[in-house]
């Protein structure tokens, strides 16, 4: 196969581009739309509002979820809030402003043209989410309130408490339940897809497994949608819901699809540190505590003193001290290493010294309890039903852990994939952020996707199959691939090893941890590459699955997630050592500044790597799409 | 610690379902109650025992996927707190803990302790909505909400949808559910024009599968979010106006 990358960006000023896109494209006459059928692959808040969306124009939508209701998804335990461009605070915000600090933030990794769109669809979606129902804070005046959040100065955040992805995600739920009464949505719950199908170069449809009872079943369209998230979840311990998996992506890549800068990863500085070994997940407490709390750990290395105990003056705010303008507020990546840096220094806190301190102390006597309480009182409550802690009294606990995947499949200004009719959305892609995603700009991609520019751009694609039908599943290419994914299947469960699946992701986790994570150096990275396929055969070979492949059975849904985790693995390794240079989340050790930031090679790197297939076993091969920037100066990011 | 646990198996090899006992050894006052689930699921795993199946996601008690009856209570013995956010610290070393799956009607078992839902979604779908299409909305500001009717809204929009107040129910009713997501549309302006019809539709696909509401108040305090029976009166007393306004739109005074 041959491969173009072409990005498709329209020509044109940058705030005419949208715009004239929207007029060059083709579209499909609104009575047509019903001879075409769609497949929505997640119904997370990318996939509910695009499948929502397409049903309302006209089109036949299937929607795919492996959770029990399109209720659920990961999307839901976002708590932030979401960014629009809005500026109703009359702070100076402007959809320029947030370009250029998306732009910005992304550390000069991310496409200008996307970022820009971005920006501008950005308050249409607040204004649909408001017409939704969704609550959002609203001041006494009965407008909408703003919050500012990390590495933003100004306030362009809206929320609703602390659960503004689930308001968000409810939304998008209940305009897709609609459309599902309506009868022009066709839902699947707790279905898996396990593979796309291609035919003559383009996507046909997809395989799913029944998760209730095994059965392996295709599904064709004109076009297919994947809205299966990110991939955090190859670290084992992370803020991803338990179920987050790269499966639908990784299938997709597998065709063909090309995997963008998988090496870009964001590691969130505020979680509750692990408690033990069989931890299972970590618990992210919002950013927004930052604004009130202030983050220390001890002058002294091994200091065992309580933290209270601990004079002011013998307490290091270091974050205050090495970046005196933005302070506690620093940027995502900046702060987690530098907490990282405190733990190598001995100076880790807690009983397993994996954490530091976010204190309230002072905020507390400032401002009063009862305003932190009215500000943070269930985060604080959440976090002492976790550590058993009253973080009124002592100082929090809080370590960076891994939380959102910037790389993810590769697709042009249209949002589709190098393969043709296949799109993806949301957190599965890598469109908007770069090398660095800001706080609460993950809702308004995934929404920007579903709600404002697949349902037009898809349209393009379509207009060229008006009165086809899609390819039938008796044909071969269906049959064949539904017998491959029988027997991957019965693979898992006839090897009949002695360790259990989660075993194997545990020691994967740790791997990609130590040697993939908040920082990355040539020799970890090789040693990475060369341990991921060791552990991989191993598992190959000893892994344990019970139970039967026609019934309900989680191990053996995990297993075939681990499994491409595992190859994952090693092209995020493979895209990290090819990286030579620091940007955003991806920090080299080798590529510092002499005060120890992330140091850019903008003359070799400014580009997209886009990682090929090329079979297991095989080394993936890089194609390039070059960055350009002309609305944007380049510059070192500084916090200082 | 130490527990012992009696488990509803239900489904593959154990058939119609029954109780199997456990033992859950050395386990840490830190872990969370599912992660000793977790920890008994490997040792079975070792021992060539299928692992039990339960439902979880987002294990913060956001998603509403987890949902355990444990020693007969919803989500167990802490108010205001699901499963996946209990801690075996709220246990004692050498307790026995019983272990099922909800249990109601509506919500038939699908293997050991993971039930079918989706009876939920059914209610949501005829009415659970505002008929708002993409596209078509106005700016967000041009509707000042009252500050306390977003707040009540808040309120009742915080359902997680997870079933306990189902499985609490002596007549496994799903009065809350509904008049949660009745409350969280009802009380903003964007719900007013659907209200009444919200309230019938939804009420009346609720009563095909769930049994009727007396008034037992189970329901709110197994509810992990607090979410209060008033909002129960208020659903009643649309469904009433629902029925006469609805006529009176049809010309059947
Ligand atoms: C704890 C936490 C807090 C966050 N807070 C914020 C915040 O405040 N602001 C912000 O902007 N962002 C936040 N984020 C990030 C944001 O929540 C996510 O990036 C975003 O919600 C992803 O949405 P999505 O629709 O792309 O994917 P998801 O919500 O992950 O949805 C994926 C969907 O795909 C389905 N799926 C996946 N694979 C398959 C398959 N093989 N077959 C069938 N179905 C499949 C799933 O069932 C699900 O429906 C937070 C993330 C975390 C972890
Ligand atoms: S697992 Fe999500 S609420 Fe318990």
């Amino acid at each position: 196969m041959t491969i173009t990358l072409d990005s498709k960006v329209p020509s044109g000023d940058i705030a005419d581009m949208w715009d004239n896109h929207r007029f060059n494209i083709r579209l499909v006459n609104p009575s047509n739309k019903r001879k075409y059928k769609i497949i929505v692959v997640g119904t997370g808040l990318a996939g509910a509002s695009a499948a929502a969306t397409l049903a309302e124009l006209g089109y036949e939508v299937e929607a795919f979820t492996y959770h029990d209701t399109t209720r659920r998804a990961h999307s839901i335990a976002a708590q932030g809030g979401i960014n629009a461009a809005k500026n109703y605070p009359n702070d100076g915000d402007s959809i320029h402003r947030l370009f250029y600090d998306t732009v910005k933030g992304g550390d000069y990794r991310s496409r200008e043209a996307n970022v820009y769109r971005l920006a501008q669809v950005s308050n249409e979606i607040i204004d649909q989410a408001t017409a939704q129902g969704v609550p959002f804070a609203r001041d006494y005046g009965g407008l909408l309130d703003n919050r500012s959040f990390g590495g933003a100065q100004v306030s362009r955040t809206f929320y609703a408490r602390g659960q503004t992805g689930q308001q968000l995600l409810l939304g998008a739920y209940q305009a897709l339940a609609r459309q599902v009464g309506l009868g022009n949505v066709k839902l699947h719950v707790r279905s898996e897809m396990l593979e796309v199908v291609m035919k003559d170069g383009h996507a046909a449809g997809i395989v799913t497994r029944d998760l209730t009872n095994g059965t392996i079943s295709s599904h064709s369209a004109h076009a297919v949608v994947l809205a299966t998230g990110g991939y955090s979840n190859v670290y084992y311990l992370s803020t991803n819901a338990m179920a987050c998996n790269v499966t639908a992506a990784w299938r997709a890549h597998r065709k063909g699809a090309l995997m963008a800068n998988p090496c870009y990863t964001q590691i969130h500085p505020t979680c509750i540190p692990a408690s033990d070994e069989f931890q299972s997940k970590l618990t992210l407490m919002s950013e927004s505590l930052r604004n009130d709390g202030r983050i220390w750990v001890s002058k002294t290395a091994d200091d065992a003193r309580a933290a209270n105990d601990i004079p002011e003056a013998e307490r290091d705010y270091y974050l205050e001290r090495i970046y005196p303008s933005f302070g506690n507020l620093a940027p995502r990546d900046v702060s987690s290493r530098a907490a990282m840096r405190m733990i190598e220094q001995e100076k880790g806190v807690g009983p397993l010294h994996n954490g530091v301190y976010l204190d309230f102390a002072e905020s507390i006597n400032r401002l009063g309890k009862d305003t932190i309480e009215a500000r943070y009182g269930n985060l604080f409550e959440m976090y002492e039903r976790i550590t058993d802690e009253n973080p009124y009294q002592v100082p929090m606990r809080i370590y960076p852990a891994p939380h959102y995947t910037m790389g993810g499949l590769w697709v042009d200004y249209n949002l589709m994939t190098n393969l043709p009719g296949l799109y993806a959305i949301g957190e599965a892609n890598f469109s908007d952020h770069g090398a660095n995603r800001l706080g609460a700009s993950a809702l308004m991609q995934g929404l920007a996707d579903g709600y404002f520019v697949l349902p037009y751009t898809i349209g393009d694609y379509l207009a060229d199959y008006l009165n086809t039908e899609p390819v039938p599943t008796s044909d071969p290419v269906f049959t064949e691939v539904e017998q491959a994914v029988a027997d991957r299947t019965r693979k898992f469960l006839a090897t009949k090893g002695t360790r259990s699946v989660d075993w194997f992701h545990r020691e994967l986790g740790k791997i990609m941890l130590s040697n993939c994570g908040m920082a990355r150096s040539a020799s970890g990275l090789e040693k990475a590459l060369s341990e991921i396929p060791a552990l991989k055969d191993e598992f190959e070979k000893d892994v344990r699955v019970l139970g039967e492949s026609d019934d309900m059975n989680q191990a053996l849904e995990n297993a075939g997630r681990v499994a491409d985790f595992f190859e994952l693995a090693e092209v995020m390794c493979r895209d990290a050592l090819d990286r030579k240079e620091s940007a955003g989340g991806h920090f080299r050790v080798e590529h510092q500044t002499d005060e120890g930031e992330a140091q850019r090679d903008d003359v070799n790197y400014s580009h997209v790597s886009a990682w090929e297939w090329k079979g297991p076993g095989q080394a993936a091969v890089k194609h390039k799409e070059p960055l350009e920037f002309k609305y944007v100066k380049l510059a070192q990011r500084s916090y200082k | 610690m130490d527990v012992k646990l009696r488990v509803w198996r239900q489904g593959g090899a154990f058939g119609a379902g029954s109780f199997k006992e456990y033992s859950a050894a050395g386990i840490s006052p830190e872990a969370s109650f599912l992660e000793m689930l977790d920890i008994v699921n490997e040792e079975l795993t070792a021992a060539g025992e299928e692992p039990i199946v339960f439902d979880h996601d987002c294990r913060e008690g956001i998603c509403g996927t987890c949902g355990l009856m444990i020693n007969g209570q919803p989500h167990g013995p802490q108010q205001g707190t699901a499963t996946c956010q209990l801690h075996m610290r709220k246990f004692s070393d050498g307790e026995t803990i019983v272990i099922e799956p909800w249990r109601a009607a509506a919500f038939p078992v699908i293997k050991d302790l993971v039930v079918d839902r989706s009876a939920f979604d059914r209610i949501v779908e005829v009415g659970g909505f505002i008929s708002v299409a993409t596209g078509a909305a106005p700016d967000a500001n041009l509707i000042p909400v009252p500050r306390d009717a977003a707040e009540a809204s808040m309120d009742a929009a915080a359902c997680i949808g997870c079933g306990a107040c189902v499985a609490a129910c002596p007549n496994s009713a799903g009065q809350l559910f509904t008049a949660a997501k009745h409350g969280h549309l009802s009380l903003l302006p964007q719900g007013q024009p659907e209200r009444l019809q919200r309230a019938q539709a939804m009420v009346d696909v609720m009563e095909k599968f769930f049994g009727s509401c007396t008034n037992h108040a189970e329901c709110e305090t197994a509810c992990p979010k607090g979410i209060s029976i008033d909002y129960i009166a208020q659903l009643n007393k649309d469904y009433v106006k629902s029925q006469v306004a609805n006529r009176n739109l049809a010309g059947q005074k």
